[in-house]
């Protein structure tokens, strides 16, 4: 299987899930300010909740998957970094955020 | 190369249609050449303005009447060989098709410099040996399954398949949308849309045996994925094809054959 042809299919799937994530998200929030909802009031909703575990667990694995593939684009063509070393950093980082975002799924929904 | 030189640098944006007005024009045009290697310099030179003045008609009065050291590269003078490509005026063009009215968009000034993305050999010349290379790495070549005991092999004008070769097949491998392309300027590896124009075409041509092959090697590292779509080529092109749909359609085809498990 072709590593560039599969990268670009990762990428394009990846942004076609953050899509519709991302406007979500970003309405949530908007309309979370507005409301005036405090934190206990956010975390009452989210805690034990499969639905937004579902919804923030698919946004950080398709986060993790569509970054690297993007920042791995932005190192070779403006810093010219190539090889086997930026592609294991960059599974690193797509691990980390992974891990992270992950962990703060837990934190936010107590699951 | 001195700091704040560039061959590359734009004096005067360029537009792409001839106007034909020489009002407000001097008779005389303020001509800047590039002289030397990659760290050379611009070389002023003034030329008589004429009527239907073409940027290689400029050239050859610098070289002839000017200076006759002065390297540059022709062959046709009407738009068949591709062999005239520079630099005018911050963008790249066929010189002998284009005229100083539609370079200079009613200036006076004409910057001329090698190609970009190309080693520059001497003043207007580049050494053309990565773009012609990148070619044969696309597989931009026909591979034939026939003899010359075997029938021509029909095929029907009128086909999809044929008419999107055809949309591409014009290329006069000049270079200019190589030297157009950004992505070819920041990444050495990628292949470039004359390359993977080439290789389309092979992927829609009914008679080339080796299309897996074509399309592995249009698909690999620095092909048609590194494409960004900006779509300079097809700004630049001066025969008019559009070499990013070409890489859409090998987007596409890849995609397809990972999907299906043939790469």
């Amino acid at each position: 299987m072709q590593a560039a042809a599969l990268l670009f299919l990762a990428q394009r799937a990846s942004a076609l899930v953050l899509a519709p994530l991302v406007l979500v998200h970003l309405g949530l929030a908007i309309y979370a300010i507005h409301g005036g909802l405090t934190a206990a009031e956010i975390l009452g909703r989210t805690q034990g909740s499969a639905a937004w575990t579902l919804f923030y667990g698919l946004f950080v694995v398709a986060a993790a998957v569509h970054a690297p593939i993007g920042l791995r684009n932005v190192l070779r063509e403006w810093l010219g970094l190539k090889g086997l070393g930026v592609n294991l950093v960059l599974v690193g980082f797509g691990a980390v955020l992974l891990l992270l975002g992950l962990r703060a799924v837990a934190a936010v929904t107590g699951i | 190369m001195p700091a704040g030189i560039s061959p590359f640098s734009c004096a005067n944006g360029g537009g792409r249609r001839y106007s034909g007005i020489m009002s407000n024009t001097s008779s005389t045009l303020d001509v800047r050449i590039w002289r030397g290697g990659e760290d050379g310099a611009f070389q002023p030179f003034s030329v008589p303005r004429q009527e239907h003045q073409t940027v290689l008609d400029v050239v050859t009065y610098v070289q002839r009447e000017l200076d006759p050291t002065l390297a540059y590269r022709f062959a046709c003078r009407v738009g068949m060989c591709g062999s005239c490509g520079m630099t005018v005026n911050g963008r790249p063009r066929w010189t002998c098709r284009t005229h100083v009215e539609t370079a200079t968009r009613g200036s006076d000034v004409l910057e001329l410099a090698p190609l970009r993305s190309l080693p520059i050999i001497r003043d207007l010349v580049t050494d053309m040996t990565p773009f012609f290379e990148k070619w044969q790495t696309a597989q931009g070549r026909a591979t034939g399954s026939k003899t010359r005991a075997d029938d021509t092999q029909k095929i029907d004008p009128a086909s999809p398949r044929r008419q999107a070769a055809d949309a591409a097949i014009e290329c006069i491998n000049c270079g200019v949308c190589y030297a157009a392309c950004d992505v070819v300027a920041s990444d050495p590896d990628y292949l470039g849309p004359a390359a993977l124009n080439r290789a389309w075409t092979l992927m829609n041509d009914d008679r080339e045996a080796d299309r897996a092959g074509v399309l592995e090697a249009a698909t690999a590292g620095g092909g048609c994925h590194s494409c960004h779509s900006h779509g300079s080529c097809v700004e630049h092109c001066p025969v008019g094809l559009n070499p990013s749909a070409g890489i859409a359609g090998l987007k596409r085809l890849s995609l397809l054959a990972m999907v299906g498990g043939k790469i």
